[in-house]
């Protein structure tokens, strides 16, 4: 047996649930996909005094379309989102990212959730989840709450969300009709924790661009919004020059750190190269409004 | 800690059940309670993908599952492939492609292949590539897999 021992709990409610963080006042970690937590316990680098499942909470999984957004309960496995026809309409994107995690054996346990909660910087998730302006709602023994993707990630593998509380459900804005989109990644191998990713989404009239989303992943403590790539599309249009110039920007915006598996440098060069890349296929895929 | 679970599931079609304390891995369960040890254990933390096993239909890593997440699961191990005596046609195509050496990757290579083929009827060999870099082999180079899993496609849309 690899994980230290714990005592096990598998609420089928949000509220059991809730009540059981705070029983535990902090000592209790939720299980989710387990997709990165269950490493953790088998190398025993988390030992937690309790676990609690959310996996029998029915409640917790599902997507739905309401007033412009699309809404994943935070239990939705990756996988059910890499396959649903609505996300693939509404939110092609998302659909992109996911291939991206993992791998399909890993998919079919982890969770949107999950995911964005253990906010690992060099994740997928959270970049589309910063690209394209989502929010999480969060329950808590105070009530429930509503995290702006901005305002959620803290640092690496830490949120803004306290101890006591659970993430219960992801809020996406659909795309606007028409617009371009791509998630372009660097790892060594696929499925490997991306280097640096990149998500963007572009919306072109004529030869203007009304609206350029950029964000990134491993570029960094958390995922970078690149306004200042943004900006330079929106003023000067979706042109080969422009896209460069966007590049450039996103490199000089982002403060990676150097680990094991690349420099920074070596994350700021790539930052620009996979901006351009992203920005010329999201270009591609447009349909003029 | 005396705190004992009981796991009911079904696997390869046949009702089983276990106690075991909750931190037991499902692989640990599947080869230690359940006797059942063609699903492998490399390296226990979802990278090697040898423990990959279908639950409920989808490959999934049993290294990363407690048992008692199994509970009330369908689950098909590499023990399952096997029809009254007669291999897979994912297991004659591995043979008959020298899709394995040593044999450690082979349960979950075959697992995680099903799944693909099932997700993917006609994979291109970017798609097979993909897919199989979910299972490490350290003997092989892959060629052989990947022309297995080519062959044995077709095969799998007709069954």
């Amino acid at each position: 047996m690899k994980p230290a021992p714990f005592e096990y709990h598998a609420p089928s409610t949000v509220e059991e649930a809730l009540a059981l963080l705070t029983r535990y006042d902090g000592d209790a970690k939720l299980l989710a996909g387990g997709q990165s937590l269950v490493p953790l316990l088998n190398f025993r680098l988390s030992r937690p005094a309790a676990l609690v499942d959310l996996n029998r909470i029915p409640a917790l999984a599902g997507i739905r379309e309401a007033d412009g957004h699309l809404a994943f309960g935070a239990m939705t496995r990756q996988r059910a989102i890499e396959f649903s026809p609505v996300v693939a309409r509404r939110l092609p994107l998302l659909t992109e990212a996911t291939r991206w995690v993992g791998h399909l054996p890993i998919r079919s346990r982890g969770t949107i959730g999950g995911s964005l909660a253990h906010a690992d910087p060099s994740a997928e998730y959270p970049a589309v989840l910063t690209a394209l302006e989502g929010e999480v709602t969060v329950r808590g023994p105070r009530g429930e709450r509503v995290v702006r993707a901005a305002d959620l990630f803290e640092t690496y593998l830490t949120t803004t969300l306290a101890a006591d509380e659970i993430l219960v459900e992801v809020r996406l804005p659909v795309m606007p009709e028409g617009a371009g989109y791509a998630f372009e990644e660097f790892s060594r191998r696929h499925g490997d924790f991306a280097i640096i990713g990149i998500a963007a989404m572009v919306v072109r009239q004529g030869e203007r661009c009304t609206m350029a989303r950029l964000a990134t992943a491993g570029a960094g403590p958390v995922p970078v919004r690149l306004r200042a790539a943004e900006e330079v599309l929106e003023r000067d249009g979706l042109g080969a020059a422009a896209i460069a110039a966007a590049g450039r920007r996103a490199a000089e915006s982002v403060q990676p750190d150097s680990d094991l598996h690349a420099s920074a440098d070596y994350r700021r060069h790539l930052t620009g190269v996979l901006t351009e890349r992203a920005l010329t296929r999201a270009v591609a895929r447009t349909k003029a409004r | 800690m005396a705190e004992r679970v009981t796991v009911r599931l079904t696997v390869n079609g046949a009702a089983r059940e276990g106690t075991c304390p909750p931190r037991k891995l499902l692989v640990d369960f599947l080869r230690e309670d359940l006797a059942l040890t063609g699903t492998h254990v490399g390296c226990e933390h979802g990278i090697c993908g040898a423990c990959t096993v279908l639950v409920n239909g989808e490959a999934a890593r049993s290294c990363l599952m407690l048992a008692v997440q199994a509970d009330g699961a369908s689950l098909q191990t590499i023990e399952g492939l096997m029809t009254d005596g007669v291999p897979h046609p994912l297991q004659t195509a591995f043979r008959d492609h020298h899709g394995l050496q040593c044999g450690f990757c082979t349960p979950g290579m075959l697992m995680t292949a099903l799944d693909l083929l099932r997700v993917k009827p006609e994979p291109t060999e970017a798609d097979i590539r993909e897919g199989l870099s979910a299972v490490l082999c350290r003997c092989t180079g892959y060629h052989g897999i990947i022309e297995a899993v080519r062959a044995a496609a077709p095969l799998l849309r007709v069954g």
